[in-house]
Formats: C-alpha cells, structure tokens, sequence
C-alpha cells in the first residue's frame, strides 16, 4: 500500500452496476472512516433516491443526499440527488445545478471529480467503479493533473466495464483495484 | 512514473495551482466587465458553476486567452448573448416534479380560490414551461379568469421563447407523463396543438400572462402578489444573494403570501426564515407570517 499524506476527501462515480459495488465497498468500511466520501450514482431522473438509505441502512458510515451548500465533514458519505449535478466550489461548500446534461448524465461524474480536483488538489482520492459509458474519465484525468491519487476498479471485476476501461485509457491511473482490496484500502487511510 | 519523485511532483503541482489562480483573477475580470458594460451582475453567483460555463464557452470560442474573451465581450454583442445563456441555465420543463404541483393544487390553490382576484408572480421562468403548467391547474381549479400572472426572467433571448409557448413535439410524451403525475384532469392533448416538428400551447391559456424581464440582483419589487414561484433560480447564487432575493419577494407580497422554491433550495438556513412558515414543506411551500 501506498502511504501518502494529508488526504482530505474521496469522490467516487459510478453507473450501471453500481448500486451493488457502493454496497460491497460500504460494507467493508470501517465505521471510523475519516475522510468525508462524495458520491455520483447514475440513476435516472424519476426515480426516488433511495440510495442514501441503503447504504446508511449497512450502518457503517452515515450516508446523506448531498445538500446545497452544505460543507462535507468528516466520516459522512453524500450522494449527488437524482437530476441535480454536483459540485464543490473552492470553499468545498456543494453546489446543485439543474444544467445540461453532461456525457448524457445528470449528476455527472466529470462535473463533480472536475470541481473537487480544484478544491482538493492533492487531497483527493478519485474513485471510478463499473459502468457503461464514459463519464467520469476527464474527471479522474483532471484530478491526477492536480495531484490527487486515482482509483480504477478492476473492469475484470466489473459489472460493465465499459467506464472502468475508458478511465484507465483516458489516465495514468495509481491503482486497479477489485471492490475488496478499494475498501481495503480506504480503510488503511488514517 | 512522474509522480512518484516527489520534487517534480511537487512542482507540477505548484504550477497547476498557479495556473488555477491566475485562471480564477481573469474569470472575475470577465465578470466585472460584464457587469460594469452590460450591467448583468454574476458577482454572487456560484462560482464553480460559472467557472464552468466560461471556460465551456472558451473551448468553444476558439480564442487563446480567458482575457480575449473580456475584450471580445465588450466589443462584441452577439458574443455577450452567447455568454449570458451560457451563464443563465434556462434548463425546464412542463410539471417539473410532479408532486410540487399536486402540493399546490391541494394546499394553496384552495386558499386563493376564497380571494376575489388573485396575482401571481413567477421569477426565472426561463421558456416558459412552469409558467404554463401553473395555467393549465388555475384553469382546471376555475382560477385561470381572475388570475394576472406576471412571468419574468432576466434573459430577453429566453423571454422571447417563453411567449411563442411553442415546444419541440418530442419533449411532449415527458410533459403528458408529468402532467399526469401531478393531478391534471383532463386529457394533456386538449391543451396544445401538434404537427410534426413542435406543439402549440393553446393561446387561451396566455390571456392572463405578461411576460418582462427582471432582474433578481438588481431589478425592485412587485406589489401585492399571492403566490411567488421562483424554483431552481436561487440556487446559482450565494448565501448572501439568496437573502437579499428573498427579502425581495417578501417585500412583494402581504401576510398570507405563498412563496414556493425548487425542491433542492429551502429557508431554513435564509435570515428572513422567521417571517414564513412551511405549507408544505417537504415541497417547500411556504406562507408569509402576518406581522
Ligand atoms: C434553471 S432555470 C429555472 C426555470 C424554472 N423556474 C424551473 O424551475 O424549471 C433558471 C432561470 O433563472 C434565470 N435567472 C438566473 N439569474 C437570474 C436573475 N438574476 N434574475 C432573473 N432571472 C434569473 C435564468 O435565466 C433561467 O432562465
């Protein structure tokens, strides 16, 4: 494992199939984890979110919707709401936008990895789980670019590894992990 | 692998940062221009969001430097249109949330029906969309006749949209399903007129609706309005911007006002908190205190 200094957040997208890997990777957290967690589920528009409760309902971390202007602390997991994009201005307060559509998606992985890099810098670990399309890879570009440590789950492991795949073409990335050994890791953070 | 020996490492990020900094001095030198030119101020706007928009613009403008953009701004009118879309997210659409709209016509629109006229104002209206849904309720509820709704937004490209209230014919399955969702009585269709390319929305509909531009940050008050719709507009704007609006649209209506927001924007962290009281709050309708 790599020991690197001062972390200060995670962010991790992910789209089909994830529902199932936020579950594996939030089963294993340690309930001390100490950084707070910033999440971007695909999920369509119309559907309540009823992802916050069930990854509070593990009882690990507490898991929330993200809301605006709220200031993310830490040991908390906050998931992007349906139809809104998420991002975090330079305060690292969030804020939700009704705008476009980015890579067909709202929320978008890129728009929330894209702000976090620049209010993070080096403090950020960028996280890319399954999914079949692309969002998320200019984001995790974006956040090697200001220093942070990049994430890629194993698109062997991968529900649809479409997303994985083009994260790791699109960047250099430090690790390719299977969901076990991301927890793992996160849990090796101090 | 670079990134590993950490002096290099170090000073690529420096630079970025730098960068990043010089980055942001000219992304507010293009606001102060526009605000001192044009008089459209972003000042107390998000700004990730319109960090964004900007440097979305940019890619597309095909100039080298941020600060060409400024110059080309103050010169170029057509290109400041450009950027105020950009910067204006006139994203909407027909009964957007669905359950807002069953929240009014359960929970306000009874209590407007006892008022012998009634008026209405909704702030970024951006095409439209919202302002006609709300007509399309007061005339299913009897309360279109003695309604004047005055429907704002302070970008005129987006205004002039707003009252052809034509829509392209492949957005109208979404607004038929939405329509439904929220309580219309009546068959969605009775309300538009169809060819192949757009749908009309029926002019009867408009009778009562006057639509202007206003400016939120520096536009003033309306008298005497019953029901303030302003939905996913003060989200762009900084806490401090947010109380001065909401200030604004307490200042437009008496005791008994409904004021209602966009599902992600709440008053409860707002300084003016005190003077309302939540209808519906999960839908976040709120009512003016009488003082
Ligand atoms: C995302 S749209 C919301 C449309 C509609 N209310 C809805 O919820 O679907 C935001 C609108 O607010 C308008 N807007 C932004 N800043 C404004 C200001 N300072 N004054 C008036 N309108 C503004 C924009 O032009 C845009 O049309």
């Amino acid at each position: 494992m790599i020991k690197r200094k001062n972390f200060q957040a995670v962010a991790i997208g992910s789209s089909a199939g994830g529902l199932n890997a936020l579950k594996t990777v939030f089963t294993e957290l340690d309930k001390k984890f100490p950084l707070p967690i910033i999440i971007v589920q695909h999920i369509s528009a119309d559907t309540d979110s009823y992802l916050p409760s069930l990854l509070d309902n593990l009882k690990k971390i507490k898991v929330k919707e993200a809301d605006e202007k709220e200031t993310p602390q830490k040991g908390i997991a906050y998931i992007a709401p349906p139809n809104y994009h998420l991002l975090i201005e330079s305060d690292r307060s969030f804020t939700l936008t009704v705008g476009e559509r980015v890579n067909y998606a709202r929320p978008s992985i890129d728009v929330l990895f894209e702000t976090a890099a620049e209010a993070y810098s080096d403090g950020l670990i960028g996280i890319i789980l399954t999914g079949a399309n692309n969002d998320g890879s200019r984001g995790l570009k974006k956040i090697r670019e200001m220093g942070g440590l990049t994430i890629v789950q194993d698109p062997e492991e991968a529900e649809a590894e479409a997303m994985p795949a083009s994260a790791l073409e699109a960047t250099n990335v430090d690790h390719v992990m299977k969901l076990k050994n991301i927890a793992k890791f996160l849990n090796s953070i101090i | 692998m670079i990134r590993f020996i950490p002096i290099i490492a170090g000073r690529l990020k420096k630079r970025q940062e730098e960068i990043l900094e010089s980055q942001d001095i000219e992304i507010r030198l293009l606001i102060d221009a526009i605000f001192r030119k044009y008089g459209y101020d972003f000042r107390n706007y998000s700004q990730a969001h319109i960090k964004r928009r900007i440097l979305n613009r940019f890619q597309l403008s095909g100039l080298n430097t941020i600060s060409e953009m400024t110059h080309k701004v103050l010169y170029d009118s057509d290109f400041v249109d450009k950027i105020l879309l950009d910067l204006s997210i006139t994203v909407t659409e027909m009964f957007r949330d669905p359950t807002f709209y069953k929240a009014v016509r359960q929970s306000v629109l009874p209590i407007l029906r006892s008022a012998p006229f009634v008026k209405i104002w909704h702030a970024g209206c951006a095409s439209g969309e919202e302002v006609y849904s709300m007509a399309i309720m007061l005339k299913e509820e009897g309360l279109l006749h003695k309604t004047q709704i005055y429907a704002t937004d302070f970008n005129p490209v987006i205004i002039k949209y707003a009252r052809k209230a034509e829509y392209p014919i492949s957005r109208i399955k979404e607004f038929t399903i939405s329509y439904q969702k929220a309580g219309g009585t009546r068959s969605f269709s009775d309300y538009y007129t169809a060819d192949h390319k757009s749908a009309k929305l029926n002019d009867n509909l408009k009778q009562n609706i006057v639509f202007d531009n206003h400016n939120l940050v520096t536009d003033s008050v309306f008298a005497e309005i019953n029901l303030v719709v302003c939905r996913n507009v003060l989200i762009y704007f900084d806490r401090q911007l947010q109380d001065k609006v909401i200030g604004l649209f307490m200042d437009s209506m008496p005791g008994g006002g409904f004021l209602c927001l966009g599902s992600k924007e709440t008053l409860q962290f707002s300084t003016h908190n005190e003077s309302f009281e939540p209808v519906v709050e999960h839908e976040r309708v709120y009512i003016k205190k009488y003082s």
